[in-house]
């Protein structure tokens, strides 16, 4: 491998944006028919530098790029394309209502005079369809796709566009299991194709799956590249941030031991659709998880007992007493509060400021005159947020939009503590957060499983589910299938729960 | 390869010592920079002024500034109003015929004998009713605004003219005339008036909890409903004081006419009314936006006219060179803020 000619040599790239470095002399070199995964923090410059390869930034002068020993230099998304570049991003980038051949040929539509030749189109789509093994059709409409199924499109698009180089940003964040595995053997026939990918994932057990080389990045820094059996996860946690995390997940409440009466109790909750009877008891002081594949129904059944979908039975009791929940604000008044799993759409106003993004659920309580804000109250409130949680932010008054993943979580979650809750719904509350901001929110939780509060944490990386819950409960197909940890079940571990979540044994043997 | 650049070293590090100052340079930098947006387009007004001086000789004199104000004011109104709608993403299309009706109902009951200064609220009220069915209609049946209030374009232009008979209605003997036509201190009530409402619409956007959850539902809808923020209130609210604002319009203007006609009056004020919230930089898709920039758009428009009828351009140029102005003036302040703020 090391033999062969680099198909991409990128050089001293450097950005500067106005007042911020986001790259410094970085270097990157890709063979082909190598993944070549790309690691670090949110905000070490993984997107910037996959940004300026794509031609969506401009480099700084003095950098070079080189594709297959040539000298190139990329001004915009089409001469990316033209040197065989394509890349796949987090948030999928088709157009839903119009079909995948559509979608695949977009911008380069096949023609017979000033007709679009569709059939001829479709063929062409059909046949890399099929050489990827997926059971859509050319003519499918992409809205009626998965998001797994419009990753395939994706590749496919690249693919059709004889691309060499493919960057895949996070592709499994929004995948099952079976998908992501599906994804990955995909990768790898790729990769025996002679293709060049760079992949850049957070997840450890991915890089161990699928990397030949792994680069890190820190503080828009190159720190260096690992190859093959040299790949582990205490080096590659040790270069991302420069220090040594020796333990991770915290868990110094002790559920079992200070187990403290029933907190909070869900009964036959479902809503015909989604989610069918479930119920549960969450104790004070308690992390509960709830594991399950994508699809299960986990984030429906939060969203049910918050009281932002309408339920059809079921009924919800706090120390005892029935809860009437409606609305999301009926909710948050009793001391229930949900940590939404996709921040940036359904969490945070990216506009407004972190002083506001923090205080928008008391400001009411704070008013003065029935209405009227009380800005030393929220100034106060923010100043004390930002340094309990250690927000890595310049003011209170930045807009939350412009903060790095991890520290706009920590803004989300300051804002449903300021309602000081009783229960606290947690849904996948480190999905997208760098390594260290996410040692921090579990010392958060254990933290506050020490105060009382009960915590459910919704999460798909099992490893983290083991780590901090006392108890997991798994969910599949809409209804809770069984639980681990806890009297009279299986200890809490990842092949417990697999096997729970995927059918394979049912509950409670 | 290399150390760590010291500019994204210092970022991500004030957490520890050093935070204050800082901090505090960077808050004042934002806070600079936020005024900045918000008086975006004052540079143009000032240009325009002088340019209008050169040509005319006679602009720049408080009379004719006055003049300018008075121009300006009902639009003002108008546009408070449909920047409370905007900023939460939707718009109101029905400002200029519910400030036809709510005239006409100024009028009506300025009419009634002994009772003639119930013309105002009676066409405060009918504004504010408009408003509700209007903001009714997008909170509860979840309607788009743009439907909704094209809709009532239509209607309540009917309604104007239903009311008066299809005629235009006088009353020479306005008890409440003084608003149209007096002043206070030497300035016009009507500028009077117009300076209250962005006063008041200031203090709705940025001190209270509603003002807050204005900017929140438009940036955001889906976050704000999760919030436990009562979207349908708030836009319920929005509308509502548009409709309000409108039927205030009413009031000014007919105190200022003597006079309503269900058919013309309010023609297109919209439009203005619209313009100007753009002109003063306030996000089409909701969430970004300020009560001032709103207050220079009118102007704008107002020195725009006035200036252009100063200089003797004719009635057909003015409608080109007011279009082409406010799209320049628009495309000069996005390419200005270039990535740090969308529309």
């Amino acid at each position: 491998m090391t033999g062969s000619t680099p198909i991409l040599e990128m050089k001293d790239i450097s950005k500067t944006f106005p007042g911020v470095k986001a790259l410094t002399n970085v270097s990157l070199t890709v063979y082909p028919g190598e993944i070549h995964a790309l690691m670090g923090e949110n905000g070490a410059g993984k997107s910037t530098l996959m940004k300026i390869l794509s031609g969506a930034y401009q480099a700084d002068p003095g950098g070079e790029i080189r594709i297959n020993g040539r000298h190139v230099s990329i001004d915009g998304p089409l001469t990316a394309r033209q040197h065989g570049i394509s890349i796949i991003y987090q948030e999928l980038s088709l157009a839903p209502n119009l079909t995948v051949a559509e979608n695949m040929l977009l911008g380069r539509e096949h023609k017979s005079g000033p007709m679009v030749d569709r059939r001829s189109m479709e063929k062409a789509c059909q046949d890399v369809l099929q050489r990827l093994g997926v059971h859509f059709k050319a003519t499918t409409k992409v809205s009626e796709l998965s998001m797994a199924e419009r990753q395939l499109v994706e590749i496919a698009r690249a693919l059709i566009a004889n691309s060499r180089i493919l960057v895949m940003d996070e592709p499994t964040t929004s995948l099952s299991s079976r998908e992501t595995e599906a994804l990955f053997a995909l990768v790898q026939q790729l990769r025996a194709d002679g293709l060049a990918i760079i992949y850049i994932s957070h997840r450890m057990a991915e890089i161990y799956e699928l990397a030949d080389r792994v680069s890190v990045l820190r503080d828009g820094s190159y720190v260096g590249t690992l190859v093959g059996n040299e790949i582990s996860a205490e080096r590659l946690v040790q270069m991302m941030v420069g220090r040594d995390l020796s333990s991770f997940y915290k868990k110094e409440h002790d559920a079992h031991q200070s187990r403290g009466p029933v907190l909070f109790e869900v009964r036959h909750v479902g809503d015909d659709v989604r989610v069918r009877d479930c119920s549960f008891q969450l104790h004070e002081g308690e992390v509960l998880g709830i594991a399950g594949l994508v699809g299960a129904g986990r984030t429906e059944l939060a969203r049910l007992i918050y009281g932002a979908d309408p339920r059809t039975s079921g009924e919800i009791l706090l120390q005892g007493k029935p809860l009437s929940i409606n609305a999301p604000e009926d909710a948050i008044n009793s001391g229930v509060v949900y940590l939404t799993e996709d921040r940036k759409h359904l969490g945070l106003f990216l506009d407004l400021s972190v002083r506001e993004n923090v205080n928008v659920n008391v400001l009411g309580r704070d008013a003065r005159m029935g209405g009227v804000l009380n800005l030393k109250a929220a100034k106060d409130r923010a100043a004390a947020a930002i340094r309990a949680l250690a927000i890595r932010v310049a003011g209170d008054v930045v807009p939350v939009g412009s903060l790095s993943g991890g520290n706009q979580q920590k803004v989300l979650l300051s804002r449903l503590l300021e309602t000081k809750p009783k229960v606290l719904i947690l849904d996948e509350p480190t999905r997208g957060v760098d390594i260290g901001a996410k040692s921090e929110i579990y010392r958060l939780i254990d933290t506050l499983a020490r105060n009382g509060v009960g915590v459910i944490v919704i999460s798909s990386e099992l490893p983290e589910v083991v780590g901090i819950c006392d108890r997991v409960l798994v969910m599949r197909e809409g209804g809770i299938e069984g639980e681990v940890g806890g009297a009279g079940h299986p200890p809490v571990t990842q092949e417990n729960i697999i096997s729970i979540a995927t059918g394979v044994r049912e509950a409670a043997e | 390869m290399t150390s760590p650049n010291e500019t994204s070293a210092s970022i991500q590090n004030t957490g520890a010592a050093g935070v204050d100052t800082a901090s505090q340079s960077l808050q004042r930098r934002l806070a600079w920079r936020s005024t900045l947006q918000a008086l975006g387009m004052l540079p143009v007004l000032i240009i325009l002024g002088v340019v209008f001086e050169l040509m005319s000789g006679r602009f720049l004199s408080f009379q004719n500034i006055s003049i300018v104000m008075q121009q300006a004011s009902i639009n003002t109104v108008l546009a408070a109003g449909m920047t409370f709608v905007i900023l939460t993403g939707g718009i109101d299309l029905s400002v200029g015929s519910i400030l036809a009706a709510s005239a006409m109902v100024a009028i009506l009951a300025s009419l009634i004998p002994e009772w003639g200064m119930m013309g105002i609220p009676a066409a405060l009220l009918a504004g504010l009713a408009f408003g509700l069915v209007n903001g009714a209609l997008i909170a509860f049946a979840k309607l788009p605004p743009f439907i909704v209030t094209l809709g009532s374009l239509t209607a309540v232009r009917g309604v104007a003219r239903l009311l008066g008979g299809d005629t235009t209605q006088f009353n020479p003997q306005l008890p409440f005339a003084f608003i149209g036509n007096g002043t206070l201190f030497g300035l016009p009530w009507l500028v009077w008036i117009a300076f209250a409402v962005v006063i008041i619409s200031w203090f709705i956007l940025r001190r209270t909890v509603l003002g807050v959850h204005i900017y929140a539902v438009g940036g955001n809808p889906d976050a704000a409903r999760l919030t436990g923020i009562k979207v349908w209130a708030v836009l319920l609210f929005v509308y509502a004081f548009s409709g309000l604002a409108a039927g205030l319009g009413g009031v000014m203007s007919a105190a200022r006419l003597f006079a309503a006609n269900g058919l013309q009056l309010g023609q297109s004020y919209e439009l203005d009314a619209i313009a100007a919230v753009i002109l003063g930089g306030t996000s089409f898709v909701g969430g970004i936006g300020s009560i001032w920039g709103t207050l220079i758009g009118a102007l704008i428009i107002a020195i725009l006219s006035n200036g252009l009828i100063l200089v003797g351009v004719s009635d057909i140029w003015q409608f080109i060179i007011k279009g082409l102005v406010i799209i320049g003036a628009v495309a000069l302040d996005r390419y200005r803020l270039k990535g740090s703020a969308r529309t």
